[in-house]
């Protein structure tokens, strides 16, 4: 081997050295951060676990050393679990099945049709983006529990409770998100033109059009904006907490809130609760997972 | 036959006009009723002293000129401005640079991604009890890692000096992975050809992050910086689960002072007002941003 051949050999190898000192920094960085994230959620599962004096006492064991399900049997009877999940469920699948049909119909509209009022009616709404939800909350709140003709309210919306305490008062303000709307119309602009165009030369109608021709066409936009959908309806605290204020429906957020009042310190049940809320949102992110980084990074891309 | 053409054409245009309508109408009936009326109404409220039983009365500027005598409402404005800027810089910078760590090519890649991205699927309900615990100054865990490393116990959320930096440590956390994932999507739609020319050139990784990366995923950082600055003026899951406020109003927010005063004490008119102030101070804020924006870019 010349001279030449091994100091280019050495100088390789301190280079490849230097990747892998790199990588290995990388890695040992993103291990450091993965555990900050993760932690929280596995001592909480551990704390649900661990008898009540082992809670206290374990000091840093991150293994139980008994494992017990008291802290279950007590939650579900501190909160009525399946109740509130139940209604957290048809809460958040009439969020998501509205939002997909009128939302996809208007971005249809404000993609594919041009009509007289349309470039008003989408500026309107954008600018409603800007809006933040604080300055809605209390005048949505007396629309709802105004609302004429419902839940024993009379024509001029006195006399009753409205849509308060009424699960279609979660649902409602929620029922069209305009931030949905933008998503569909420009997931709809991407689509061609020509498509519905020769359609409608052999005389289909536009209500053909859309629901025959583009919404298959539609179905990944579909499944990003369901999760966005889901992931907005089953967590919502402070709205349900407004509306549902008085009766008895509630939310799985607001039973979960319910065990910090009076600054309780029985975090058994406390940790049990919570594993059980975190498990549908992580077995819908398992399989859907694609389209939960989907959505987030079109909201990056559309500003 | 001229008029018979023009009237087809007139007919149709009008029957498009109807069925756009027809398409857009259940979306933009929502809209109206659920969120451009309740904004006007929230303006005009802000001027009475409405209080949900007995009818509205106008009162001018009072429900305004209370709100600069009133200190808890004075005290939860100090507050915010606190929070958002401990908040803000810590989430713009932590989720560019841990985006940046995600976007490296190392064995493993995508179980790290599931992983940062947790703390965004539970209810921010949820995260805080969780947090709640961990910062329990008795037997929390992180206290106990504090011991374990010979540092003095904190008192977390149970005292008034550090309550706020504790709720914006766990707001940070729960937060942080969506705008990781949206700084995610934005470098990987960077070419690699960009950065294999500046190490050609003999740019190192530092340098290529801070000259390369961060301008050509500026609009990003823009988007991340306005949504997180209207996001933390209106900070309230935490507050209600974790401190309601306290210790001794430490953490009041406007939002929990505004939802106190609608839901507890009834004072709509006087909360309505407190609302189009802090919707004031956010119309400010992202106002002044912008404009800083368009000049930096220029």
């Amino acid at each position: 081997m010349s001279e030449n051949q091994k100091r280019l050999d050495r100088v390789r190898v301190g280079r490849n050295m230097k990747k892998g000192l790199y990588k290995a920094m990388i890695l040992l960085l993103l291990v450091f951060f993965a555990l900050v994230f993760f932690v929280p959620f596995y001592w909480s599962l551990l704390t649900s676990l661990r008898p009540n004096d082992e809670i206290f006492s374990s000091g840093l064991k991150f293994w139980p050393q008994h494992v017990t399900w008291e802290h279950y049997e007590k939650a579900f009877q501190i909160i009525p679990f399946f109740q509130y999940s139940f209604n957290t469920l048809l809460i958040t699948v009439c969020i998501i099945v509205s939002n997909l049909l009128f939302c996809s119909m208007a971005g249809y509209a404000f993609a594919k049709i041009r009509f007289r009022g349309s470039k008003l009616a989408y500026r309107l709404m954008l600018f409603s983006v800007m809006i933040p939800s604080t300055v809605l909350l209390i005048p949505q709140f007396l629309v709802l529990a105004r609302f004429p003709l419902v839940g024993g309210n009379n024509l001029f919306g006195q006399g009753g409770h409205g849509f308060s305490g009424n699960f279609l008062g979660v649902v409602l303000p929620t029922a069209v998100s305009v931030f949905n709307i933008l998503f569909m119309r420009s997931f709809f602009i991407s689509l061609p033109n020509e498509l519905g165009e020769a359609a409608r030369i052999d005389g289909a109608g536009e209500g053909r059009v859309f629901f025959q021709l583009y919404l298959p066409l539609a179905k990944p936009a579909m499944a990003t904006l369901s999760v966005f959908c889901f992931q907005a309806g089953w967590n919502s605290f402070l709205w349900p907490s407004v509306i549902l204020r008085s009766g008895d429906f509630k939310v799985l957020t607001q039973g979960l809130a319910s065990f910090t009042v009076n600054n309780s310190v029985d975090y058994g049940p406390m940790m049990a609760a919570t594993v059980c809320a975190t498990i549908p949102v992580l077995l819908v992110f398992l399989f859907a997972q694609k389209y939960f980084i989907q959505g987030i990074a079109f909201s990056g891309t559309k500003s | 036959m001229e008029h018979s053409k023009n009237l087809f054409k007139h007919t149709k245009k009008t029957n498009k006009t109807l069925t756009g309508w027809l398409f857009i109408a259940p979306a933009f009936l929502c809209f109206l009723v659920f969120l451009l009326i309740p904004a006007v109404m929230a303006v005009g409220m802000s001027f009475t002293s409405y209080n949900g039983f007995t009818e509205a009365k106008f009162i001018g500027m009072d429900n305004y000129t209370r709100l600069f005598e009133d200190t808890y409402f004075l005290q939860s404005l100090w507050n915010i401005c606190k929070y958002v800027l401990m908040y803000v810089p810590s989430v713009v910078i932590l989720s560019f640079l841990l985006a940046v760590l995600l976007n490296q090519k190392v064995p493993g890649i995508r179980v790290f991604r599931v992983l940062f991205y947790l703390p965004c699927l539970t209810s921010t309900v949820a995260s805080s009890m969780v947090w709640k615990w961990l910062m329990n100054p008795q037997g929390g865990l992180l206290n106990q890692i504090l011991s374990a490393l010979g540092l003095p116990a904190c008192a977390w959320l149970n005292e008034s000096k550090t309550a706020m930096m504790s709720i914006v440590i766990i707001c940070v956390w729960s937060t942080l992975a969506s705008n990781i994932m949206i700084y995610l999507a934005a470098l990987q739609n960077v070419p690699s050809s960009v950065y294999e020319s500046a190490s050609i050139d003999g740019a190192g990784k530092l340098r290529q992050i801070w000259q390369i990366t961060l301008p050509l995923v500026a609009p990003t950082t823009f988007f991340v910086l306005t949504m997180a600055l209207i996001g933390s003026f209106q900070v309230f899951d935490q507050i209600w689960v974790l401190t309601s406020g306290g210790p001794a109003h430490a953490t009041t927010v406007p939002m929990y002072s505004i939802y106190t005063n609608a839901f507890r004490e009834s004072q709509l008119g006087y909360a309505c007002a407190q609302a189009m102030i802090l919707f004031l101070m956010i119309l400010a804020v992202t106002l002044v941003q912008q404009k800083f924006n368009k000049e930096s870019l220029v």
